[in-house]
């Protein structure tokens, strides 16, 4: 079934960046804080890694300044609504249109350069099974980072008390202030952490995916990562899932319209979204009175005194 | 405060004004409205060249000005008027979307000439051009029918217009002088400019069997994909060698210079008229890449091809033509196919097992 | 030693008043520092951007146009965010609007249908726009989903509805395939108000949208609860008043106002429809909606700048090459500058300093 294992192998590549941006939102949205401007950061990252392999001829270079620049656009996010108590929604949005004329900017040099593209892993046998051994063992840095990352949030999550005090700070911020938690900071650093995955998401796209840059070229990514956040219920281990799922519809739909099946492309495209919504609202109704979101989500906090 | 602010703006103004009204008086201004960014390695690529080509054509006698990045909707209407207002007495809008835009600005100021890329509405003072890309279509099927093992092709699409449609009945007809049964997936990508999805396109047809890719897309992405996967693949509107170093057969390039160049000395002597052309290898709008990574056969044939178009001793669309299902189509052109006919094409010919998306 | 943000007691007022002059103001500190770093004289690029377009009838109307569904959706969202309902799908309301009343355009083209045509059209956007709006609506209010989530989801949706429709059925026939209807006829288009220029009649409804809105916020008992459902949730439930039904009422007039926007954008100035048939106008009417303050007079005057910064973008990059992409820096700097100054109305600074283990209270 080599075309089992040829479709595998692009739906994870397609569905790498969506899972880092995504696990990235979900850690600052757990922390209580709604950040809307993924896109823009991913973008971003998108300009500034490609810029910085180009220049040095690194790939390791190159995601790092995807995720600097990410983390960078994120602190003015941060700064806006932790220090400001600004409106989050309004502000993330901003960052977006922010994000993508910055990206326009800032790549506007880079366009027509190529680079060379990151290795993929090979070890020798291993990497030649017949079926897993591409799939398992052939990938580029980027996906196992991207599945790493995944375990390390649910492990910090779940196991750690910090990801306790986390996750305590998105669902009821005035308690643990009550508690003594360091709110604010708290949320800064998870919206950095954001950032910074939402930039090495961005930065993926030029230094494996497609390498030569082109201004806009995360073409939505950054939303669907948001909708992803959604639809896996802000758990860490559906979001791989759905990940995989919403890169396995892109993928799908462009293969059956190879193989002539005469399904209209629109509606395969629009299935992600749909799915999404009625997602959300089976979720919602799951719990009584309300959704499973983190119950602080979205909110501001300024901590009394 | 507000006096200083008036004040600046009007020694502002007068200082503009006085600076066009100078340049005005020697220059032609020639203006573009491009669709994409002109770093995008294709479509609007090949436009800018030309304009470069311009600009060292006339030196000091014109003077261009360019907007990139126009969306097809509203807004195109007002940076065709205000290319106008600022002077451009020749602008070209190089996109089908800008046709009823520009023929709105073109009969609101007849005195400025319009030339609208690749659309099919013209006025006293808006000309049509376009470039007959399927004669390069037709080419490249020769070529990938010989180079192609497993006698299937990747076929990435942008939107099905006539246009596109043209191309791939070209493709598989000259395939199908090689080889009778060659075979075409075809994917549309629904965008003339979506490197990942044009990416993860070339890498289903590939998967499905595919493995010479063609693009109807303006991204070197697949041209990538298919050099990282040792396939083979035709670039598109530019050189996209560089992406593609063993894997290029070759590319159809989008060569405006020569009808840029003819359409501003035209403008300059005062013997500007509307018209409709449309070139193809003859008149060089449309040129070959290099023949490359092919054995000297291929190449010889290629060019043998090349040269009996070129010639018009050889119709791409030849009749008698079928086709999907079996029934010669009509012949409006003598021994081919009439230009209406290619330029409203929306059939496909016998040998293509899949349906415009549509209909 | 810490600095703290604190609420004031009470909302300053000075600062209300000053705050957008002091954004302005710092946006063209920071954009005067991008232009030079682009090579670009400073002081003649913001000429370009802000006073050009002012200086002749045809950008002035250029300005209406833009600013005209721009100011009409805020208006809408506006209702929709006062009253804490956080409606981020006007762009797919806008597209769905549109459509609907396309509908009738297409199906009475060429048929010598009769001056009802164009109201019917209209109407038929507003309604479209307004029902879409209600299912991210009724999902808030019956099963308690996010509506900022479900409405997004659903503009792209509607964005390939769209695509969809205009590749498709409803494709010119006489068109050789391309993706757009054929141009509707003069008695389904928008008219216009003064020859020459491209003003049309939107730009009056949506000054109308403005008094309304203005009536409606400041003067009636609705426009009333919607805002203290907003600003004291706890005190409109002593009230009475019901949150459930006022987001779904905002929403449905959100929605309606951006419907009529985009059959009214689509009739008008574009004359057919097809895909890419908005430039982002309902993302873009978020932030005229914050930029505004959420006020309707302020919508307008934040529209027609906002539009301002649009036209001055694109005249800027005929005379000076300044690419778009500075434009839209400039509206997320202007946006930023804006939400952080207006937070000052609300809140406060303090300069907090450690207290030595004096027992305040130990009593």
């Amino acid at each position: 079934m080599e075309l089992a294992e040829a479709i595998i192998l692009s739906v994870l590549a397609a569905s790498t960046p969506l899972l880092i941006a995504a696990t990235g939102e979900l850690v600052t949205e757990r922390s209580g804080v709604l950040n809307l401007g993924v896109e823009g950061m991913m973008i971003v990252g998108a300009a500034c890694g490609f810029g910085g392999a180009w220049l040095t001829g690194s790939t390791i270079i190159g995601a790092l300044c995807g995720i600097f620049a990410g983390t960078l656009l994120s602190l003015a996010f941060a700064a806006m609504t932790l220090g400001l108590a600004v409106n989050q929604v309004a502000t993330g949005l901003a960052l977006t249109i922010l994000g993508i004329g910055l990206s326009g900017l800032i790549g506007a040099g880079f366009v027509g350069e190529r680079i060379t593209p990151a290795p993929h892993l090979h070890i020798p046998f291993v990497t030649d099974i017949p079926l897993v051994g591409r799939i398992l063992f052939g990938e580029d840095g980027f996906v196992y980072l991207s599945l790493a990352l995944v375990i390390a949030v649910w492990l910090f999550l779940y196991r750690t008390r910090a990801g306790l005090v986390l996750r305590a700070c998105g669902d009821n911020h005035i308690s643990a202030h009550a508690l003594g938690y360091p709110v604010l900071r708290i949320r800064m650093f998870a919206v950095m952490f954001g950032g910074a995955c939402a930039g090495l998401a961005g930065a993926y796209l030029p230094l494996a995916y497609t390498p030569f840059f082109i201004p806009g070229m995360t073409a939505g990514r950054g939303w669907i990562a948001l909708a992803l956040v959604v639809f896996s219920s802000w758990r860490p281990g559906r979001l791989v899932i759905g990940a995989y799922l919403f890169g396995a519809v892109t993928i799908l739909q462009l293969h059956a319209q190879g193989a002539g099946l005469g399904i209209p492309s629109q509606f395969m495209s629009a299935l992600p979204y749909l799915a999404t919504v009625i997602v959300l609202v089976l979720i919602s109704r799951a719990r009584t009175g309300g959704s499973t979101a983190p119950a602080a989500l979205g909110t501001v906090f300024v901590p009394d005194r | 405060m507000r006096k200083i602010l008036i004040a600046a703006a009007a020694v502002m103004l007068t200082a503009g004004a006085s600076l066009f009204s100078a340049s005005a008086a020697d220059k032609l201004k020639v203006g573009f409205i491009y669709l994409g960014p002109i770093g995008d390695l294709g479509w609007t690529y090949q436009h800018e060249l030309a304009r470069q080509a311009l600009v060292k054509e006339f030196g000091d006698k014109i003077e261009t000005t360019y907007l990139e990045n126009v969306s097809e909707g509203p807004d195109s209407e007002r940076s065709i008027e205000q290319l106008v207002r600022a002077g451009n007495k020749l602008i070209f809008t190089t996109s089908f979307g800008y046709m009823e835009p520009t023929l709105k600005v073109a009969k609101k100021y007849p005195n400025v000439h319009f030339e609208h890329a690749t659309g099919y509405k013209r006025d006293k003072n808006m000309s049509t051009y376009s470039g007959r890309f399927y004669e390069g279509r037709y080419i490249q099927g020769i070529i990938a029918a010989k180079m192609s093992k497993s006698g299937v092709l990747g076929y990435i699409g942008s939107f099905p217009i006539p246009e596109v449609i043209s191309g791939i009945n070209a493709t598989i007809l000259g395939a199908q002088t090689i080889n009778p049964n060659i075979k075409v997936k075809i994917i549309w990508a629904n965008s003339w400019f979506d490197p990942g999805k044009e990416a993860d396109a070339a890498k289903a047809l590939l998967d499905q069997g595919a493995d010479v890719i063609m693009q109807h897309t303006d991204s070197p992405a697949a041209m990538q994909i298919a050099s990282e996967r040792g396939k083979l693949a035709f670039g598109q509107d530019s050189e996209m060698i560089k992406f593609g170093p063993k894997a290029q057969l070759t590319s159809i390039m989008d060569n405006w210079a020569p009808y840029y160049i003819d359409r501003v000395k035209a403008e300059l002597d005062g013997k500007w008229a509307s018209e409709d052309t449309w070139g193809g290898l003859k008149s060089k709008l449309v040129v070959m890449a290099p023949y490359t990574n092919m054995p000297d056969d291929v190449k010889k044939l290629a060019e043998d091809t090349q040269a009996a178009i070129t010639d018009g001793k050889l119709f791409p669309f030849k009749c008698p033509i079928l086709g999907q299902d079996g029934k010669e189509v009509e012949c409006k052109g003598g021994d081919h196919l009439a230009d209406g006919q290619v330029l409203g094409m929306n059939f496909y010919v016998k040998g293509i097992d899949d349906k415009i998306p549509g209909k | 030693m810490q600095l703290v943000l604190e609420k004031r007691a009470e909302r300053s007022n000075t600062i209300a008043l000053v705050s957008p002059l002091i954004a302005i103001g710092l946006t063209i500190v920071t954009m005067s520092i991008l232009f030079a770093i682009l090579k670009k004289n400073p002081i003649s690029a913001l000429g370009v951007y802000f006073i050009d377009p002012l200086t002749d009838s045809y950008s002035l109307q250029e300005i209406a146009v833009k600013a005209t569904p721009l100011v009409m959706i805020a208006i809408g969202l506006s209702l929709c965010y006062l009253a804490n309902a956080w409606n981020i799908g006007a762009e797919g309301q806008f597209l769905v609007g549109a459509v609907a009343g396309s509908w009738l355009a297409v199906k009475t083209q060429g048929t010598d249908a009769g001056h009802w045509v164009l109201p019917a059209m209209l109407l038929l956007g507003a309604a479209a726009g307004a029902l879409y709006a209600l299912i991210p609506a009724i999902c808030k209010v019956r099963f308690g989903a996010s509506e900022i989530l479900t409405s997004l989801m659903l503009v792209y949706v509607a964005d390939l509805f769209l695509d969809y429709l205009v590749r498709g059925p409803w494709r010119d026939p006489a068109g050789f395939n391309f993706p757009t209807t054929a141009e509707f006829d003069p008695v389904a288009t928008v008219p216009v108000l003064i020859e020459g220029g491209r003003l049309h009649l939107g730009a009056i409804i949506a000054l109308v949208v403005v008094a309304a809105a203005t009536v409606l916020l400041g003067r009636t008992i609705k426009g009333f609860e919607i805002r203290v459902v907003g600003a004291a949730p706890r005190a409109a439930r002593f009230g009475g008043f019901n949150s459930k039904q006022l987001v779904l009422l905002t929403f449905a007039i959100s929605g309606a106002l951006a419907g009529l926007a985009g059959i009214i954008e689509v009739a008008g100035p574009v004359g057919h429809l097809q895909p890419g048939v908005s430039p982002g106008y309902g993302f873009t009417a978020i932030i005229v909606a914050f930029l505004g303050r959420l006020n309707p007079i302020g919508i307008l005057i934040a529209g027609l700048f906002l539009a301002l910064t649009f036209i001055g973008g694109e005249q800027a990059q005929i005379a000076m090459k300044i690419p778009l992409d500075v434009t839209k820096v400039f509206q997320g700097i202007l946006l930023f500058y804006v939400l952080a100054c207006d937070s000052l109305i609300l809140y406060r600074f303090r300069l907090i300093f450690p207290s030595r283990q004096v027992s305040r209270g130990a009593g």
